[in-house]
């Protein structure tokens, strides 16, 4: 009787993870090996250990990596400033609703500021350093694709922040501890649940980033993403699409295996 | 003196972060105004777009059907999410707990016309007739794996105490979840809940593929007109649910600070 | 614990009143009633004018339904759940359409306004005797150019994007068929070649064009045209229009080695309701003044005849957009090759755009 008044509010869940989760990667995996014609074949699994798209998984990989890296760096940084503001729940919003904006609309609104004669390059021309190409180069693509995660980033390390005792920042000071040693050694560890599930959201969902990669990069970039977003839709090849999104799912996996040990460690280091 | 500078610092850069981040939505603001009809090349200011836009009852519907579909999907998900977040966090077993974090993840890491592709094969097998029940199950599905990650960080920071009441919650239990859990989580359930309408706000592709019966959602209605050019309507639209959201945000914001202002113990005591 | 209560019992009650406020409006537009038809279309790609006077004279109200591509259109009317009754795909997609028996045999007798269409764009390859699809637009394949900012270059063969001095100056549309048809095209090979080694060849001859290439774009490429972003964009001539229009140093030509020739049209897919309604509406859009009407928002070259005579000279004769036989001549529908085909030119465009620098 105990047991199952325990779990009792983990049905929804887990009704979720079985219709929702359970039920389409099933279905994918089956598609994983059919070939265009429906046929059951090991093909795919083949093409994806070619060249091609084993060099698509690194330069995916690399990109994420930097959005991610960058995204921390400027996210870290404003989350903490935006704790000591005064109306600081009310901040936090205004820095998520603009990501309430169409998608599109801001890749466009992108185009424009970061075309040859957009203000971006106005901006730059005023500042002597000269007009040059910014879109279609991976800094712009980095740039808005940080921009759209960034939000992401900043919740999670904000309500970790906030949380954070003063008492303990005040006990470091008073035992002499420098501002980065007080950073380094208190708020970062203290932090890091937040930092860890602000990494997984914004790195996990830019493996696959699609739509950026064509509107900002020019295809100058192709990440997993795209490559699936093709085959499922252009090519009309569900399968290779789907062996492919597997591959994704894997990665994923082993990510998230390695960030909850490393999470574990920091846990043992902070006693 | 130093300490002045330091806070001018700070407020210099979270300065310069709004207004990036706020930059792309002036853009396309101000084009909203362009008699010229394209999101390039302002001609002359016109109120045309905000004319025809209220004549415009079809994007009315399509408008409400978006707000609706958010708010519905964000709030359900949020309970389902949080129930899940509580599940994985009392799982003793880590391997249990990373397998089950992983299956979570899955849908943040599947490309949207994966999810889109197989949801749409999962209701036509159950049979759910494609319209609004359909969206609103999408978008769920799809925003609970963010509200669980929003929750998580939140429920690892309790005190080991609380854990060990919460490991047997049983009937007479229930009081430490609704009374200690959940406020204490409750930052963490707002952030899954915005996280989670920033998602459904933004989704094109699963929509898409899982709406039917004359059902149709903004970012449908704007990623379809690509083609042909993205009409400033469509800005003026932005434009203005931008600056409605934004005075509920501050409207709501003050409204409850000014409640608890009045009983500053009674706040205290709930946190 | 309140707090959330409070905040979620608002959140569900904000949403139902808004949920009577949707139904409501959708009874009021006739949305729910049964005399309805759903047109599937691409955004903005019809005057909303002509679907109210078709409600009008005919009572039928219109629910209009957008897609964003041939493909994801296809998706869907494939996996059923929705009715679709007048749907709008590409020639290509026809054929697919009707290969997979997707579509709804169309009754000439109920579309009179059939005679309208010009007899050069009827019983093409891709549907004989029209059986199963009218066309709504049509255009080419085509360089569009900046003359102020290339100066008196112009542009009469493929061959010349291979230039020397033109880095960093073309944008491509991003289609499989589309890169790999001009490659082949300049090559001299049909744009509908199957040869594996035409195929290869193509490929390699694209891949020196790389230095040249500024970025592979979709329906951006419009805006990045007229913003004077790069002066040299491989295009549907759709969008050369669009382009000229906004941007009058613009100019688009179809190169003599030839190009590929597309139709949107119009088709009933087998998951329509109402068959009725769907003819009438068909007929409606190839009247000849609303054909003409529609041309004049959309800004596509028509197929219609009729509707030529009734608008202006200069856009009927600009032989760009509507250009002579000798031309047309060379132009080639897009065949249906087959899955195999079709999957080798996917892949070989796919190693094409990973092989830059």
């Amino acid at each position: 009787m105990k047991t199952r008044s325990q779990k009792w509010f983990l049905i929804p869940y887990y009704l979720w993870l079985a219709l929702f989760v359970i039920a389409p990667i099933l279905l994918i995996v089956y598609y994983s090996f059919l070939d265009i014609y429906g046929n059951f074949t090991f093909k795919n699994y083949q093409r994806f250990f070619s060249s091609v798209y084993l060099e698509m998984t690194v330069s995916s990989f690399w990109y994420a990596l930097l959005i991610t890296i960058f995204c921390l760096i400027v996210a870290y940084p404003t989350a903490y400033l935006l704790t000591r503001t005064k109306y600081k729940q009310l901040w936090l919003l205004l820095i998520i609703m603009p990501s309430w904006i169409n998608l599109l609309l801001k890749a466009y609104a992108f185009i424009g500021i970061f075309g040859t004669y957009g203000l971006a390059n106005a901006l730059l021309e005023v500042l002597g350093v000269g007009s040059r190409q910014i879109l279609f180069t991976d800094f712009s693509f980095i740039f808005v694709a940080v921009y759209i995660f960034i939000p992401f980033m900043i919740l999670p390390i904000f309500n970790a922040l906030d949380k954070l005792d003063k008492s303990y920042l005040d006990a470091a000071m008073d035992l002499g501890a420098s501002k980065w040693q007080t950073f380094r050694r208190v708020i970062f560890p203290l932090t890091l649940n937040g930092v860890k599930s602000g990494c997984q959201v914004v790195f996990i969902p830019a493996l696959s980033l699609f739509m950026l990669t064509r509107l900002i990069a020019g295809n100058r970039v192709i990440t997993l993403g795209t490559a699936v977003e093709q085959q499922f839709l252009v090519n009309q090849d569900w399968g290779m699409g789907s062996t492919i999104a597997v591959f994704l799912v894997i990665i994923m996996f082993f990510i998230v295996f390695f960030t909850e040990r490393g999470v574990r460690n920091g846990k043992k280091a902070q006693n | 003196m130093e300490k002045k500078r330091k806070i001018n610092f700070s407020s210099i850069y979270l300065f310069i972060v709004f207004i990036i981040l706020y930059l792309p939505i002036f853009y396309l603001m101000y084009y909203s105004f362009n008699s010229g009809g394209k999101m390039y090349n302002f001609e002359s200011f016109t109120l045309d777009w905000y004319r025809e836009l209220f004549g415009n009852t079809r994007m009315l519907i399509i408008v409400l059907n978006t707000i609706i579909i958010a708010l519905l999907s964000a709030a359900i998900s949020t309970i389902i999410g949080v129930c899940g977040a509580i599940g994985i966090w009392l799982i003793k077993s880590k391997i249990s707990r990373q397998t089950l974090l992983s299956l979570n993840n899955i849908l943040i890491v599947s490309p949207d016309v994966v999810i889109g592709a197989s949801f749409l094969i999962l209701f036509t097998i159950i049979g759910i007739k494609l319209g609004f029940t359909s969206v609103l199950l999408a978008h769920i599905a799809f925003s609970v794996p963010i509200v669980v990650l929003m929750v998580l960080p939140k429920l690892q920071e309790l005190p080991m105490t609380i854990i060990d009441a919460a490991r047997d919650l049983g009937a007479s239990h229930w009081g430490v979840l609704t009374k200690v859990i959940l406020p204490l989580i409750t930052p963490g359930i707002f952030a899954g809940f915005f996280m989670a309408l920033t998602y459904s706000l933004d989704d094109f592709a699963v929509t898409f593929f899982v709406t039917g019966s004359g059902f149709s959602t903004l970012s449908v209605e704007i990623y379809s007109m690509a083609r042909r050019g993205v009409s400033l309507e469509i800005n003026a639209l932005s434009t203005i649910l931008f600056f409605v959201t934004i005075l509920l945000v501050i409207g709501y914001y003050f409204i409850v600070s000014k409640q608890n202002q009045g009983h500053p113990a009674r706040l205290e005591a709930r946190k | 614990m309140k707090k959330l209560i409070q905040a979620f019992a608002a959140l569900f009650i904000v949403s139902i009143v808004l949920l009577l406020w949707v139904n409501r409006l959708n009874a009021s537009e006739g949305y729910t009633g049964d005399n309805t038809i759903t047109v599937f279309n691409w955004g903005d790609y019809i005057d909303m004018d002509l679907v109210e006077q078709f409600e009008e004279e005919t009572g039928i109200t219109v629910i209009y339904e957008t897609f964003d591509s041939n493909e994801s259109m296809l998706t869907k009317i494939q996996q059923g759940g929705t009715s679709f009754d007048v749907a709008v795909p590409s020639e290509y997609a026809v054929e697919r359409m009707k290969e997979e028996d997707l579509l709804y045999p169309l009754d000439h007798s109920k579309l009179p306004n059939l005679k309208n269409i010009d007899p050069r764009f009827l019983d093409m390859s891709y549907d004989p005797g029209n059986q199963y699809s009218v066309p709504y637009f049509w255009g080419t394949v085509g360089i569009a150019y900046n003359k102020k900012m290339l100066g008196e270059r112009t542009f009469d063969s493929w061959n010349d994007l291979w230039a020397d001095d033109l880095d960093n100056q073309i944008l491509l549309v991003d289609g499989a068929r589309e890169v790999m048809g001009f490659g082949l095209n300049s090559l001299n090979y049909s744009l509908n070649d199957t040869n594996p080694e035409h195929l290869l060849e193509a490929k390699e001859k694209l891949k020196t064009l790389w230095p040249n290439i500024k970025a592979i774009v979709g329906d951006e490429m419009k805006m990045l045209l007229v913003n004077e972003e790069a002066p040299i964009g491989v295009v549907w001539s759709g969008d050369a229009a669009d382009a000229m229009w906004e941007n009058e140093n613009i100019d688009f030509v179809v190169p003599k080695e030839g190009s590929n020739l597309w139709f949107d049209t119009m088709v009933i897919p087998k998951t329509a309701d109402n068959i009725d309604g769907a003819h009438q509406f068909i007929n409606f859009m190839l009247d000849a003044e609303v054909a003409a009407q529609n041309t004049d928002y959309i800004g596509y070259s028509t197929p219609n005849k009729a509707a030529m005579e009734l608008l202006d000279e200069e856009t009927v004769n600009d032989e760009r957009f509507y250009p002579p036989d000798e031309i047309t001549d060379k132009l080639e529908v897009y065949k249906n090759l087959g899955r195999e085909n079709l999957a080798l030119y996917n892949e070989l465009y796919l190693q094409f755009k990973m092989e830059r620098k």
